[in-house]
């Protein structure tokens, strides 16, 4: 859970980073040009194959843990402890984790999908990335969406990226706060940068 | 602080034996004295109920001074009552006040299996610590103390480690009735010991392995068990048998 966490953490930053162009506000042009580079490189073609991998194993291993886990108690407490013995999104990382699944299906869906079948099935026309976000995110209920996903994706993080260091091993009184205050601003600024597209060209922020 | 005495209502699961099916009774408690021990308040309930001809209600302790790990309730939602680094037998009835209704629960965990009423079968602590909880010593006079130079911080971690009281309040706590802290404690007393050296990486495979037998579920950090253990057990032990374990299956 934690090796394929901290990998798919990498790719956020990589994410939310050829997002980031956007706002060059440059009508796109910046952005187009990395996503080309993204959908083109041979090289990165080869690295989604491992994305999809550590996405799949992610996905497959959060589901083992929570069905295994809901198994240990037959018989439920009456009375619970709240926050009172840990913080609420440690405990519900299945169900931000299937939030998340959900969200990743619609998201892949739009923009994954369309930009392979025209790719392979239109022969490569010059494709406009940029422009197709334009048109998605008119749409309220998408970018709605997409703060949900978003939402779920901070919460996810916060317990995500200091517990994924606990799980390797890595838990020493010297580097402890700066796990937990980068783990912290790593929840924060890429769901933020992530939240800030939609939002931005639904209410045309940009050229 | 000022004596007290308080009348209570004592909710208590009750159930005959392991394959009963149980359920909460209510009990009133009264002239409870601030100053007894949250095991004596039970102790003059279970007075109460055999005068009254009743069953009075199972549950475990021994030393009542905080060391031997039995006296295993879930008071109000909370592992080993509201106090922290507490077991039941150390906490007071001034942490209650007259009026106030209190719900004990067993230790609920499949692995940890309902006896009677408040007492559960811990003996799957007892076969995880016979998987590896020992290390190998030759026969014949003992060594002297200073002999093995040891680390005074390592020496420490050890100690803080060896400080379990194998009480089970990390399982009960756990949303996922994980064993992780409690195996984690007992790896690491010996990890950071020349003397555990010998045992070292079959020492971890062993007491997880028997762990996952045990039906215990696993560590998903949420830090439940820290945060209730009796003893202050802090989950960088919990990382520590992580390591121990990454570092075993590759050699």
């Amino acid at each position: 859970m934690g090796f394929t966490g901290l990998f798919l953490i990498s790719f956020l930053v990589i994410h939310a980073t050829v997002n980031g162009m956007i706002f060059f506000n440059d009508n796109g042009a910046m952005f187009n040009e990395w996503a080309k580079f993204m959908s083109h490189n041979w090289i990165v073609r080869f690295l989604e194959l491992g994305l999809f991998a550590g996405f799949v194993l992610h996905i497959i291993q959060g589901f083992s843990l929570t069905l295994k886990n809901q198994k240990t108690r037959n018989t439920k407490y009456a009375v619970n402890p709240g926050n009172a013995t840990s913080k609420w999104y440690s405990r519900s990382m299945g169900i931000l984790g299937s939030l998340l699944l959900i969200f990743l299906c619609v998201h892949l869906g739009q923009f994954w999908l369309e930009t392979k079948v025209d790719l392979y099935g239109a022969q490569d026309p010059s494709y406009n990335l940029y422009a197709e976000l334009q048109e998605t995110f008119e749409h309220l209920w998408v970018v709605i969406v997409y703060l949900v996903g978003v939402v779920a994706l901070a919460w996810h993080l916060l317990h995500g990226f200091p517990s994924a260091f606990q799980t390797l091993g890595i838990n020493n009184s010297k580097y402890n706060g700066i796990i937990k205050m980068l783990g912290t601003a790593f929840s924060i600024v890429v769901p933020l940068l992530f939240a800030l597209m939609p939002i931005a060209l639904h209410f045309h922020w940009l050229n | 602080m000022q004596h007290y005495t308080m009348n209570l209502t004592v909710k208590v699961w009750r159930q005959a034996n392991t394959n009963a099916q149980g359920k909460f009774e209510t009990y009133p408690v009264k002239d409870i004295s601030s100053e007894m021990s949250f095991l004596e308040m039970i102790d003059v309930l279970n007075d109460q109920l055999i005068i009254e001809g009743k069953d009075p209600i199972a549950f475990d302790h021994d030393c009542r001074e905080g060391i031997c790990g039995m006296c295993s309730m879930y008071i109000d939602g909370r592992a080993h009552g509201p106090w922290t680094q507490n077991t039941t037998c150390q906490l007071h009835m001034r942490a209650y006040k007259d009026g106030d209704t209190i719900t004990i629960e067993p230790w609920r965990a499949t692995a940890f299996p309902v006896i009677k009423d408040l007492v559960v079968d811990r003996t799957a602590f007892d076969r995880i610590q016979q998987a590896g909880g020992y290390i190998t010593v030759n026969t014949g006079n003992a060594v002297d103390g200073n002999s093995i130079p040891i680390e005074k911080a390592n020496a420490d971690a050890s100690f803080a480690a060896a400080m379990c009281i194998g009480c089970g309040a990390c399982v009960a706590a756990c949303k996922n009735s994980s064993a992780m802290l409690f195996t984690s404690a007992k790896v690491s007393q010996y990890a950071l010991l020349p003397q555990g050296e010998i045992e070292r990486s079959t020492r971890v495979l062993n007491m997880v392995a028997q762990m996952d037998k045990e039906g215990f579920g696993s560590c998903t950090n949420t830090g439940a068990c820290e945060a209730e253990c009796p003893k202050g057990i802090s989950i960088s032990n919990i990382a520590r048998l992580n390591r121990e374990y990454i570092n075993a299956s590759l050699s």
